[in-house]
């Protein structure tokens, strides 16, 4: 842990705190964890510094900056209540949301997954072919002035010695083990392996010549024992930026797209993340695959989320309603037996209901229908009911909850009142408690309904989005909505995964849901006027 | 100066402690960046003192225990101490894949080769060169773990899927799947069993793996192989003339046929089916032997029943270790790799573990003195490795869903097998 040298915030600090209200106990807390605090803020400084990721090591000082301000001023009391929260939504949400966006502009993705200086050394990793039939020389790594040499024993016991300036040749008077591999050699140093390890960038950068004729191949190695003879089968130019064959001579020149490609088009394997404007946002409206389905798609999201909201809700309000009797005994008992359902992982819940209706061994069929082969989640209408009923049995708990809570919290001398003027049981419902109940519910209706339009877990555990549409050639279904369709888009079929594409089709649902909570928002307001 | 109560001063204190509860947290959750940075950062002399460095391993949690004693080998013999962190299977390509070019990746990782495609169109794996130790390995191997003329990994597994056959039953082996169909059913007239024959089917993807030997033995392989074995995935052959064939035999196969592949029959219940002893016959792979030896199965490890005229192949897969493209340690990592985990020792460790025939032909010949081991291995060498091409992964989903498709009956197989070629052509051009 780093000590930290007295800086100006530090007298100030003091000059502040010691002020003689202060509580001898509360000061040396204050001091303790704000020291905590700082003391971690420069480790991780100095790991940025080491690092040379600039960008972020000014962020993080700024940050620490701004902490130690806030919480080592006098007034500004919610500051330091607000900050922690407002630290954590910075990294959690909004760095996150920012990220996304900015994903959404490249071309990020299988084959685009680094920068070009990356891509470049992997495809110059993989050129390295070893020679056919070339011997294995066993190497010893030995020093001379600082530079590294390669002492090098072939299969039949000749010794050569040589470096990256010098190619190989013969030496005669190397000493050598009872393998007959030779270990030492006069004026040279021998590393141990340690040795080896600690300067290895080096070593495994070696390429030692193996003749005066580059077309023979030079010896590398990649442990330090052993090595071969490599020669390239693609060259990098440095001043052209393009990769030559060393065999058929073909050139790969940068093609603007983030891949090396010939002038046939031939690409090399690995490519690099480049920006692309746009180009996702037009794909995303411009590919056949997605605008096929898509309207299809939409429509059952719709459906999906909005059936979802208000079939949860109805069961949840009935059933908060008929507990909330107050002469009931044993409510706790049946309470506890309604949230069970909330309490499963809707990942679990899935995979256990898709083996309860399975037509021919699921439990449902056999015990409740005598047998019958119902096909709940193979026949397209079927496997939207499900769909549907499965989330309401996920769902209606968390209503329930919400319900209870709201109806207890309704004024009783209302009920009375009404009761006197003989409004009947259904009427009192309907034009007293309902009202009230929005008021507090609403918001979280529209809250529930945006989950639902994006509940990836239900659908892809329960049917992955079949029974799959037959009339098109991308693999979405009958209860495919549109995340899980995205998901399949970006990441399931076609070639590799695609984060840009994904990341602005999220862009783009996004937009769809807070247009549609705006306006509920505001719809909800004119429910308040009732109070 | 205005004097401030206790109680106000009691409420600082406590915002103080929230906030320092909260960056400690967050610096929790991304601790892990910082490891690597003291690692790139080390001084070469604390090295050369003595000090010992970290290599990081990502391993699945079934596999750590039989790494743990050639790490600790490793580490008495050149003091790198070895970190197998234990990632879930399912995520764990993905992450290596992201997490490699921000320099927080492991230096190795243990994997099936047919993720190498994607890794090397990532450029995050480096290869690495066996020399004459690749001549130790079975041929199919080696073959399985090369890709574009280069070795990418050290395999240490080979599986492929067998004919399982309950002895109880069907006292005798079967050449053609249509004698396997004959005595199934026979054994079901008989009242000894419920099913003919069982394989696990995906109620969303079917099975295209298990479903394989079938096709090939009609001459409808994937992809064209190169002379060296490798696929070129410019050239699709699920389009070859017996496609709609084999299209057919699955109708005839289906729910609306006889019903021997039965797509309501998940992986889950054809094999709870089998133990129970319903059934002669079950196809799946080694990992499901176990399960049925301890049931008390009399188990017979069948040669792939043939359909067509051509020899019923397999896809194999084979496990085994990659180096990451951007580890800061990758002479210790392959000085692991290279000279630990070639070694019988080693290989036989993870064998007695996972129970994957091995790869190292000196520990295959001991764990083939088990004939379940023996027999999938004699069925492997006839096998065919699973591309590894990045195309591959473009093929799967509407293969599955095709084969599902036949098999339930919905579609006409002369219509919907050259669709899914044209589809499935589509999308590797458009990739």
């Amino acid at each position: 842990m780093p000590t930290i040298t007295s800086s100006p915030t530090e007298s100030r600090k003091r000059s502040q705190t010691l002020r003689p209200s202060d509580s001898v106990a509360g000061l040396l807390a204050k001091i303790i964890l704000l020291g905590l605090v700082d003391a971690f803020a420069v480790y991780v400084l100095i790991v940025l510094f080491m690092q040379e990721k600039w960008a972020v090591l000014v962020l993080a000082a700024v940050v620490t900056l701004v902490i130690n301000w806030i919480y080592l001023r006098r007034g500004g009391l919610p500051a330091k209540y607000l900050a922690p929260g407002i630290f954590f939504l910075l990294i959690f949400q909004v760095f996150v949301m920012l990220f996304s966006g900015y994903v959404a502009f490249t071309n990020y993705g299988d084959g685009h997954n680094s920068t070009k200086e990356d891509a470049i050394s992997s495809i110059q990793l993989a050129a390295q072919q070893r020679v056919p039939d070339s011997p294995a020389y066993r190497v010893t790594i030995v020093e001379q002035g600082g530079e590294f040499h390669f002492l090098t024993t072939d299969p039949d016991g000749d010794i050569s010695i040589g470096s990256t300036e010098e190619p190989l040749e013969g030496v005669s008077d190397a000493v050598t083990d009872g393998t007959g591999k030779a270990t030492e050699l006069e004026d040279y140093r021998t590393l141990q392996f340690d040795e080896v390890l600690a300067n290895q960038a080096e070593i495994l950068a070696l390429t030692v010549p193996f003749s005066e004729d580059p077309d023979d191949g030079t010896l590398r190695t990649s442990d330090g024992s052993t090595a071969y003879v490599f020669s390239p089968t693609l060259v990098y130019d440095e001043a052209a930026d393009t990769f030559t064959d060393a065999e058929t001579g073909t050139v790969y020149s940068d093609s603007g797209e983030g891949t090396f490609v010939s002038a046939d088009g031939q690409q090399l394997n690995t490519g690099w993340k480049i920006d692309v404007g746009f180009a996702n946002f037009t794909k995303a409206f411009s590919n056949e695959d997605i605008r096929g389905p898509l309207l299809q798609v939409t429509l059952w999201t719709f459906t999906f989320a909005l059936i979802s909201v208000l079939s949860t809700f109805a069961l949840g309000l009935f059933l908060a309603n008929a507990f909330n009797h107050p002469n009931l005994r044993g409510k706790k008992i049946y309470r506890i037996l309604m949230i069970l359902p909330y309490a499963f992982p809707a990942f679990l819940a899935g995979l256990v209901w898709s083996g309860l209706l399975n037509p021919e061994f699921g439990y449902v069929n056999n015990t409740f229908f005598g047998g019958a082969n119902i096909p709940w989640l193979t026949d397209p209408l079927l496997a939207k009911f499900s769909v549907l009923l499965v989330n309401l049995w996920l769902g209606f708990p968390y209503m329930f909850l919400v319900c209870t809570g709201a109806l207890q919290s309704l004024p009783e001398d209302v009920n009375e009142a009404a009761r006197l003027d003989g409004a009947s049981p259904w009427k009192l419902f309907t034009s007293i408690k309902l009202p009230l109940l929005l008021v507090s519910v609403a918001p979280l209706l529209i809250a529930s309904f945006a989950f639902n339009f994006n509940n990836f877990n239900v659908i892809y555990m329960l049917t992955d989005g079949g029974p799959r549409f037959s009339d098109t050639t991308v693999n979405v279904g009958a209860t495919d909505i549109l995340i899980t369709m995205v998901y399949e888009v970006a990441f399931g079929s076609g070639v590799g995964r695609d984060y840009g594409l994904a990341s602005a089709l999220s862009i783009i649902i996004f937009f769809i849901v807070a247009v549609i909570s705006v306006i509920s928002f505001r719809q909800t307001k004119s429910l308040e006027e009732i109070n | 100066m205005k004097v401030q109560t206790t109680r106000a001063l009691h409420l600082r204190t406590l915002a103080t402690a929230a906030l320092s509860v909260a960056v400690l947290a967050v610096t929790a959750c991304g601790g892990g960046s910082t490891d690597t940075a003291a690692g790139e950062s080390a001084a070469p002399t604390d090295l050369a003192e003595g000090g010992s460095t970290t290599l990081t391993m990502w391993v699945d949690a079934e596999r750590a225990p039989a790494l743990e004693q050639i790490a600790a080998d490793f580490k008495e013999d050149t003091g790198i101490s070895i970190d197998l962190a234990v990632k879930d299977f399912a995520a764990v390509r993905d992450d290596f894949i992201t997490q490699v070019p921000t320099g927080n990746g492991p230096d190795l990782i243990v994997g099936p080769h047919d993720w190498i495609g994607t890794f090397v169109e990532n450029g995050v794996v480096a290869p690495i060169e066996l020399g004459d130790k690749a001549g130790e390995f079975q041929e199919s191997a080696i073959q399985a773990m090369s890709y574009e003329g280069s070795l990418y990994g050290v395999p240490y597994a080979v599986e492929n899927i067998a004919l399982l056959r309950n002895t109880d039953m069907v006292p005798e082996a079967s050449e053609t799947f249509d004698q396997v169909i004959e005595k199934g059913q026979a054994a079901v007239d008989a009242g000894e069993a419920e099913f003919p024959f069982l394989v696990g089917l995906d109620p969303k993807q079917a099975d295209p793996y298990h479903m394989y030997p079938f096709q090939t033995s009609m001459g409808v392989p994937v992809f064209a192989q190169n002379e060296d074995g490798s696929y070129d995935p410019s050239k699709l052959l699920l389009g070859e003339p017996n496609g709609v064939e084999f299209a057919k035999q699955l109708v005839e196969w289906g729910d609306s046929g006889s019903g021997v592949l039965n797509s309501n029959i998940t992986g889950d219940i054809a094999k709870e089916k089998f133990l129970a002893g319903e059934s002669p016959y079950y196809l799946t792979g080694p990992w499901n032997v176990p399960a049925a030896q301890e049931a008390g199965i009399n188990l017979a490890i069948d040669p792939l029943p043939t359909v067509g005229d051509e020899p019923a192949q397999p896809f194999i897969g084979v496990n085994g270790f990659f180096i990451s493209s951007q580890s800061s340690n990758a002479l210790a990592a392959n000085e692991f790799a290279v000279n630990y985990l070639t070694t019988e020792e080693a290989q036989d460790a993870m064998f007695s573990v996972g129970g994957r025939p091995p790869a190292l032909t000196a520990s295959f010949d001991k764990a083939a003195t088990d004939p379940v081991v023996a027999a999938f291995g004699e069925i492997g060498a006839n096998g065919v490795p699973m591309p590894a091409v990045p195309e591959m992964q473009a093929v799967w989903a509407d293969w599955g869903a095709t084969e599902l498709a036949l098999i339930k009956g919905t579609v006409k197989p002369e219509e919907a097998w050259p669709a899914m070629v044209e589809n499935i052509e589509q999308k590797i051009a458009a990739g």
